[in-house]
């Protein structure tokens, strides 16, 4: 059967109307309309993950001769079952853009010009053994992303941490998800959530916190309502800072003033105590409780150090320390009445009822990152509702592998795909699978990323090769890290797809296979390993990044821990990776596997996969006759005792606004995949700042005209958007930051949580004018 | 040349007073729901100019609440 390119655009337009009113509406009929009615002559179907956010979308993708031509929603993928948002329907079009880098690029007397890509890689090599030779093995480093395949990251690591011995690597979930780890560690001993998805199907009420699941995770946000759809009696509770499209399809929004989540979180607690709705079986066998330091400050100047002092205490000391957050406290300071407190309490009390917490960024782009998550445990703890199906405590990620290639291989400065650089244990097993002496591996932690970013302005690193993100738009207080860049003497490498401001301060630029012009693996939200086959051929000179670090790797003398063929390095490097998790807390299913599978839950153990981790009745790894938190020495998971303390910068007379940064719908992160699908462009074409209409006409300003935005840090000028898709309450405004042509992170603070060191980007001071 | 789907939301009351507008509309085709208030709409016109126009039809239609997109592609 043959059928025309457009007569098959056309019918994929049908599918994703019908598969869009099919999440709206399950039991919706289009009478004679049938997938079967989708032709398929001359394309094959391969499944990959989408390759935007955390949620981990099964994607077919339709591919004729060496084209990506068509996706639909993979049917046999658990966590969309079939659906995907706008972005994932036009996600191959990201392939496609015009200004492809296709050619390797060298910066000759101050001009980018094309080169071969061998005398590009060369050139990272000796730069890098240069740089080595002249200033030490920490000033050379490595800045990845939650959008690294496994193998890239794992590459990574290997090389910088066991070949050269520096702990110069960091990713950009540091931005992103490393107050969720923190939270994870502290409160559990392990990452990554203890449950999954299929809660969404199973919870009576979900309670959002921070986080406008209807634009960021909009396939999980429809499986939400049409759990509500089906099931009549569900709840979604959005408690946030500003009302967005979450709240206006939620049955209740609660607004909070920033930073007051500390405070409500506790207060809820309190209600729950106060109202005997304690779960004591499950607190008794189950639960400790302790507390950290306090006054902890906010990172924002350099070489800041911060280290936690747990004390164990009992339940009578957290009950003394909730008295400061009755709700009637906590609602003069958060602004949520006593009233919608209670209510909440009530929700997470109910015996009765199967309750979900959702959150991303709100809760971890937060100065107290680390606090707020335990906190959010300490709700679910209480009232035992957490580890089985519709009971769950759910970070959800933002990037496709942040959970895959950052947490799990760690990707970051502290990190072992087995452990912490600090244990000797873990170093050892490093050493023994890369083949390299355990004295390369260095045992002290060097930069966090904004620190990373600091030293490389102070000139204490002067050689950073990024992969796969764009830190010249996204580093908070960026006019600082984008000068320090350019200073002399730091050479900079870049793995691109497009140009971009992070390509522009580049010494090299490598033209990047993406996604599915090269085989890999992510690992998304719910412990779901992804594994896809290369589809289509890289343009031009393109190569997959994990290939480039080999060939930098082999360049600089590494060939023994390099040796893989270029026919099986994938598959080499997920072989030798797993072996630092194979224990039945933590294995990965094999290779095999994953390549039939539309992705596989780990732990997976004895051909099973693990959905609810220290139950019992799930997880393997459990040793009690119901739940076992194995993570802590002590056997239990922790409560701690928590404290509001206030934003490292709040409004003042100066500076009257908060500013609050974030994501649209339509556009991924910098925007510099999804602004060039045309599509997806029109719908937002540029970013533009949300203003309350009270505020907006006290000032005079209206929808589309222009503002200046100020803080103490820099200034930019753009659109007011009033009454748009969001609306910030008054004394705040809203910028969304996919647009390179507005950087508002010239605008932003780097403050960060001082456990995580995650940066706040929620929340600055900022003042407004007309411009 | 463009080609859109949407599910297109009628005002209260008008699903058949939409399909029929919306069927009247050339580069459209139109397949109700057989158990909801809603419709799914593809358009497929033949350049940019054309579809602005469309563009403008459709939101002169008095029985269409809201148009909510599912799929676009812009070259083909």
């Amino acid at each position: 059967m043959s059928i025309t390119r457009r007569a098959f655009i056309k019918s994929m337009a049908i599918h994703s109307a019908v598969v869009a009113a099919s999440a709206m509406f399950p039991d919706i009929s289009f009478g004679a309309w049938k997938e079967k009615d989708i032709p398929s002559g001359g394309i094959h179907w391969n499944k990959a993950p989408c390759r935007f956010c955390g949620t981990g979308c099964g994607l077919l993708i339709g591919v004729s001769g060496d084209r990506a031509v068509a996706v639909k929603g993979d049917p046999n993928c658990s966590v969309n079952k079939g659906l995907c948002c706008v972005k994932g329907y036009h996600s191959i079009q990201i392939l496609y853009g015009k200004d492809r880098v296709r050619k390797a690029l060298v910066r000759k007397n101050g001009k980018m010009v094309e080169v071969p890509l061998t005398e590009a890689l060369d050139l990272v090599a000796e730069k890098m053994q240069e740089t080595i030779k002249s200033h030490g093995k920490d000033a050379v480093s490595m800045y990845g992303s939650g959008q690294w395949t496994i193998p890239d990251g794992y590459a990574a690591s290997k090389l910088f941490k066991g070949c050269i011995g520096t702990n110069n690597v960091e990713a950009n979930a540091r931005l992103c998800m490393a107050s969720a780890v923190t939270g994870f560690l502290t409160s559990f001993g392990l990452d990554e959530p203890m449950g999954c998805y299929e809660d969404i199907d199973n919870a009576d009420v979900f309670i959002t916190w921070g986080n406008n699941m209807a634009e960021m995770h909009p396939v999980l946000f429809s499986r939400m309502l049409a759990n509500r759809k089906s099931k009549g009696h569900v709840k979604i509770i959005d408690f946030a800072t500003r009302t967005s499209r979450s709240s206006q399809a939620a049955d209740k929004s609660i607004l909070f003033k920033p930073q007051t989540d500390l405070a409500v979180a506790n207060a809820i607690c309190y209600e729950i105590i106060r109202n005997n709705w304690v779960n004591w079986d499950f607190v008794n066998k189950h639960v400790s409780f302790h507390k950290g330091k306090t006054n902890i400050g906010y990172g924002t100047e350099d070489h800041f150090k911060f280290k936690d002092k747990p004390e164990t205490v009992d339940f009578n000391q957290y009950k003394a320390f909730l008295k400061d957050y009755t709700p009637e406290l906590v609602e003069k300071m958060s602004g949520v009445s006593a009233k919608d407190i209670k209510y909440m309490a009530s929700l997470y009390g109910n015996p009765d009822k199967k309750v979900t917490s959702f959150w991303t960024m709100g809760m971890n782009q937060h100065t107290r990152g680390t606090w707020i998550n335990n906190l959010v445990y300490n709700i679910h703890l209480l009232v035992g509702k957490i580890s089985t199906p519709g009971n769950s405590p759910f970070s959800l990620t933002g990037q496709p592998s942040a959970c895959g290639t950052v947490r799990e291989v760690g990707t970051l400065t502290h990190k072992l795909p087995h452990g912490v650089v600090m244990k000797e244990k873990a170093r050892k097993m490093a050493a023994e699978i890369w083949q390299v002496p355990v004295e390369n591996i260095d045992p002290k932690p060097t930069y966090h990323t904004v620190e990373m970013f600091r030293a490389l302005d102070r000139g204490d690193i002067m050689f950073m090769w990024i992969q796969v993100t764009n830190p010249m738009v996204t580093m908070p207080n960026l006019k600082r890290y984008r000068d320090g860049s350019l200073k002399g003497g730091r050479f900079i490498v870049v793995s691109e797809i497009y140009p971009t401001p992070t390509y522009d301060i580049a010494d090299v630029v490598l033209p990047s296979a993406m996604w599915i012009e090269r085989e890999g693996f992510f690992g998304n939200s719910e412990r779901r390993t992804q594994h896809w086959d290369q589809m289509v051929p890289p343009p031009g000179d393109a190569m997959c990044n994990t290939w480039q670090l080999i060939e930098v790797a082999r360049r600089m003398g590494y060939n023994k821990q390099f040796s893989w063929s270029r026919e099986t390095y994938i598959q080499d490097i997920w072989n030798e990776y797993t072996r630092f998790h194979d224990n039945p807390k933590h294995r990965m299913a094999p290779y095999t596997v994953l390549k039939e599978r539309s992705g596989v839950q780990w732990p997976f153990v004895d051909g099973m996969e693990t959905r609810w981790r220290y139950n019992a009745e799930y997880d393997p790894a459990a040793k009690s006759e119901d739940f076992h938190f194995y993570g802590k020495p002590d056997n239990r998971a922790w409560i701690w005792l928590r404290p509001y303390e206030p934003a490292a910068e709040s409004p003042d007379s100066e500076y009257p606004f908060w500013l609050n940064t974030g994501r649209v719908l339509e556009h991924w992160h910098t925007g510099s995949m999804t602004r060039r699908v045309p599509i997806l462009h029109r719908a937002v074409p540029e970013a533009y700042v949300e203003i309350n209409p009270d505020d907006a006409a006290q000032m005079g300003i209206t929808n589309g005209s222009k503002v200046k935005i100020i803080s103490r840090r820099g200034s930019i000028v753009m659109k007011a958007s009033i009454n748009g898709r969001g609306n910030p309450p008054k004394g705040m405004v809203f910028v969304p930051f996919f647009d390179e042509s507005y950087l508002i992170n010239e605008v932003t603070l780097d403050a960060f949580c001082p456990i995580s060191k995650q940066p706040d980007y929620k929340k600055c001071a900022v003042r407004l004018e007309r411009a | 040349m463009p080609v859109f789907s949407y599910l297109a939301y009628p005002v209260k009351g008008a699903k058949k007073k939409l399909l029929n507008d919306l069927s009247a509309l050339d580069h459209c085709e139109v397949m109700p729901a057989k158990n909801k208030e809603v419709l799914i709409l593809v358009t497929d016109t033949p350049n940019e100019k054309k579809e602005e126009e469309l563009q403008n039809k459709l939101k002169e239609l008095k029985s269409l609440q809201s148009l909510g997109m599912t799929f676009g592609h812009g070259d083909v």
